[in-house]
């Protein structure tokens, strides 16, 4: 059984925590700045870049699938700047023409492409395989000080390590503009603090998280965890730093509670299939997020009654 | 690189050529591919008009994205649809059945939706991306179920998540033609509510119209167009049909009258034409090709409209430039100071006010001293009323008489007359 757990189970809970708080943290300054929908929008067009990867280098190595979910990312949120200002729409608008676009395109050269003899699916985009991360070599708990078997991790999970230290410090080094540039941009602009482009770095964190996160999870469960738990922590506090940690503590949360029931509560119930544990852990955000919203000590606004 | 790419872009010309000289093609544009594919057609150009009315007043009341959530927040509905008509008959595939299941689950989403951005000091924003991504969650763990209790028939439910119009039903598609029609009576029959509320919901208020029945009422029809809408565009995509027609509509036109209509016209072509373009082979979905084909109109309008296109932009920068430079080269004729521009000397030549050598012309005085008229007037005006001028925005190229009324020009030229 336990040898069991760690070389089946702890490698895809590690993955789900990991990938759950790296969207989670930046997801606090895009609930803040009314840019909720950005994760969403960049967690769609990651598959035209897959694809577009993939046509192009005819493998499906991780490298050049990043790189190419990378480029689309970044280049979505170019696009979609570019169309709001040239045709002064709604930036809802403009996110919606973009990202439905890219990927239809995805779509379309995914059916022109596969042919079936590759790994390549839209489903797998949307969902993810939480379930299909195993670790080998993890014969039992010892093998966590076990060099050689640490080695042999898969590779998300040292991946995701990487990004989740890279937005730490992201956040940490540019607390101070994120700060001042989330509440008053005028006021950031006027100091210094250079509110664009913070707010256009942001944004590339934004996508390099939803592409890290989306290579092991799937982009449902990016989009819950970039607006369900700092959402929700949202309504805990009226201080940021505070929020920062009960957005952690949810996604956290969100992400052992939600694969354990994926995992383990069928069979409570005599079935032998596991649930997928990406939907189910989106699900247990959402039903954080709805207690946040029914009890949450800050969930009014000023003034507002009930 | 190159062995990746080539065969692909082999294929897409060998697509794009057997298209232009394919039957199959002229047959399903006009109508002539069989009755089936026909009703498809003119099904999903329905559809195509009803969602993109609805969508222009969405995006009048600048909600375009809560589309994403109803479609995202059916797939439970579907997949629990799916479930009890597996339980009761044995087969889940019944399309009336699922449609109702997603409409249920789509309004629980928007009734959510609203329950959060009311209840809550939580933005529209954010209730959308939680309920769009929570809903759409459970729909994913609920389809896992429907794979473990019988793994033959889930065909049934993955055509609504990209869409697929091959092998539709007959009565299927009766069903999304007559309801998509539907939708468009009710939206013409609401068009004035919808106007109103969406530029001035007070006033709408004072005028005894109900701002949130009347918001109620336009969700409840973004949602129908996108239940009837997931078997055709996919539940992913169906968005697009209620976002970019009357994102396209607002380069054409500034009157909010017709911008429903332009929608209308814009949905029912890419709709129809994404449709027709599908039905011609395999890997073809409808959906994604609905969208590319209205995002091919977005591309050409954004670059070509008159009113906020691109070109237009240009030549309208352009046109100004030189107007500054003829009214500046005018300005020193009139003071008889040399002019070195070369930009300027161009547009005076080309104006007739200068010779080939730079000597002014007879039409070149007069034109001097107009300028220098209306010069001296639009700085009396700016000095005397610099708060009127800064609101008009006149940067001083605009005749006076055509800008100002008449009583207050000859006001401004008694002054003068004066100094």
């Amino acid at each position: 059984m336990n040898s069991d757990f760690v070389m089946l189970n702890l490698p895809p809970l590690v993955v789900g925590v990991l990938t759950a708080v790296c969207c989670a943290l930046p997801g606090n300054f895009l609930v803040l700045r009314r840019q909720a929908l950005v994760g969403d929008a960049v967690s769609h067009v990651v598959l035209p870049g897959i694809v577009l990867a993939f046509v192009i280098t005819g493998s499906v190595a991780a490298g050049p699938m990043l790189l190419g979910a990378g480029l689309a990312a970044v280049g979505s949120l170019v696009l979609i700047e570019i169309i709001r200002r040239v045709g002064r729409i709604e930036p809802g608008a403009a996110m919606g023409v973009v990202f439905t676009a890219m990927f239809a395109g995805g779509i379309l050269l995914l059916e022109q492409t596969n042919t079936g003899h590759v790994h390549l699916d839209v489903e797998h985009a949307l969902y993810g395989s939480l379930e299909s991360i195993v670790w080998f070599d993890g014969e039992g708990w010892h093998s966590l000080f076990d060099s050689a078997a640490l080695a042999q991790l898969p590779p998300q999970v040292p991946r995701l390590a990487l990004t989740l230290l890279a937005v730490c410090v992201f956040i940490a080094v540019f607390w101070k503009e994120l700060f001042i540039g989330t509440f008053d941009p005028g006021f950031a602009a006027t100091v210094g603090a250079r509110p664009g482009l913070v707010g256009l770095a942001l944004a590339v964190v934004v996508a390099v998280v939803a592409v890290m996160a989306f290579d092991a999870v799937g982009a449902i469960i990016v989009v819950a965890m970039f607006i369900c738990p700092a959402g929700a922590a949202r309504l805990m506090t009226d201080r940021l730093f505070p929020q920062l940690l009960w957005s952690v503590a949810f996604a956290v949360i969100s992400a052992v509670v939600g694969y354990c029931l994926a995992a383990f509560a069928p069979s409570w119930f005599g079935f032998s299939h596991a649930l997928s544990a990406a939907g189910m852990i989106a699900t247990v955000a959402g039903v954080v997020f709805a207690a946040a919203c029914l009890f949450g000590p800050r969930r009014r606004r000023a003034g507002q009654v009930a | 690189m190159a062995d990746g790419w080539w065969p692909f872009r082999a294929q897409v010309r060998e697509t794009v050529m057997d298209a232009l000289f394919d039957q199959k093609l002229m047959a399903a544009l006009f109508f002539s591919a069989g009755y089936n594919t026909t009703l498809v057609t003119i099904g999903a150009a329905l559809l195509g008009a009803s969602a993109g009315a609805v969508g222009a007043f969405m995006m009048l009341r600048k909600r375009s994205l809560v589309s994403d959530a109803i479609s995202h927040a059916t797939l439970p509905g579907l997949a629990l649809a799916f479930i009890v008509m597996a339980l009761a008959t044995g087969d889940g595939r019944f399309m009336p059945g699922l449609m109702l299941g997603a409409a249920l689950s789509a309004w629980l989403g928007l009734l959510a939706l609203e329950w959060v951005t009311r209840r809550t000091r939580l933005t529209e924003d954010v209730a959308i991306g939680a309920v769009l991504s929570v809903f759409f969650g459970l729909g994913v763990t609920l389809l896992t179920v429907i794979q473990v209790m019988d793994t033959g028939r889930r065909a049934g439910i993955g055509g609504f998540l990209l869409g697929s119009t091959a092998g539709m039903l007959r009565s299927e598609a009766e069903l999304i033609a007559v309801a998509a029609a539907l939708c468009g009576v009710a939206v013409y029959v609401l068009r004035r509510p919808f106007t109103l509320v969406s530029f001035d919901p007070a006033y709408a208020a004072t005028q005894g119209i109900s701002v949130r029945m009347t918001d109620l009422a336009l969700l409840a029809l973004a949602l129908i167009v996108t239940v009837i809408g997931l078997k055709v565009a996919g539940l992913v995509l169906i968005v697009a049909l209620t976002i970019l027609p009357p994102v396209i509509a607002r380069f054409w036109t500034n009157r909010p009258g017709r911008l429903p209509l332009i929608a209308a016209a814009v949905g029912a072509f890419s709709a129809y034409a994404g449709a027709v373009i599908s039905s011609l082979g395999p890997g073809l979905p409808t959906g994604a090709l609905i969208v590319l084909v209205s995002f091919a109109v977005f591309v050409v309008s954004l670059v070509f409209s008159p009113l906020r296109g691109l070109l237009a932009g240009q030549m309208e920068m352009l046109a100004l430039r030189a107007r500054v430079h003829e009214r500046q080269g005018l300005l020193a004729m009139a003071r008889d100071e040399p002019v070195y521009d070369r930009m300027t000397l161009r547009v005076l030549r080309r104006a007739g006010f200068i010779r080939a050598d730079g000597v002014p012309t007879p039409a070149g005085h007069a034109a001097a001293k107009a300028a220098q008229r209306e010069e001296t007037l639009w700085s009396l005006y700016r000095r005397l009323f610099p708060d009127e001028a800064a609101a008009g925005g006149y940067h001083g190229l605009t005749p006076i008489n055509d800008a100002l009324p008449s009583d207050i020009v000859r006001d401004l030229e008694a002054r003068v007359a004066v100094h």
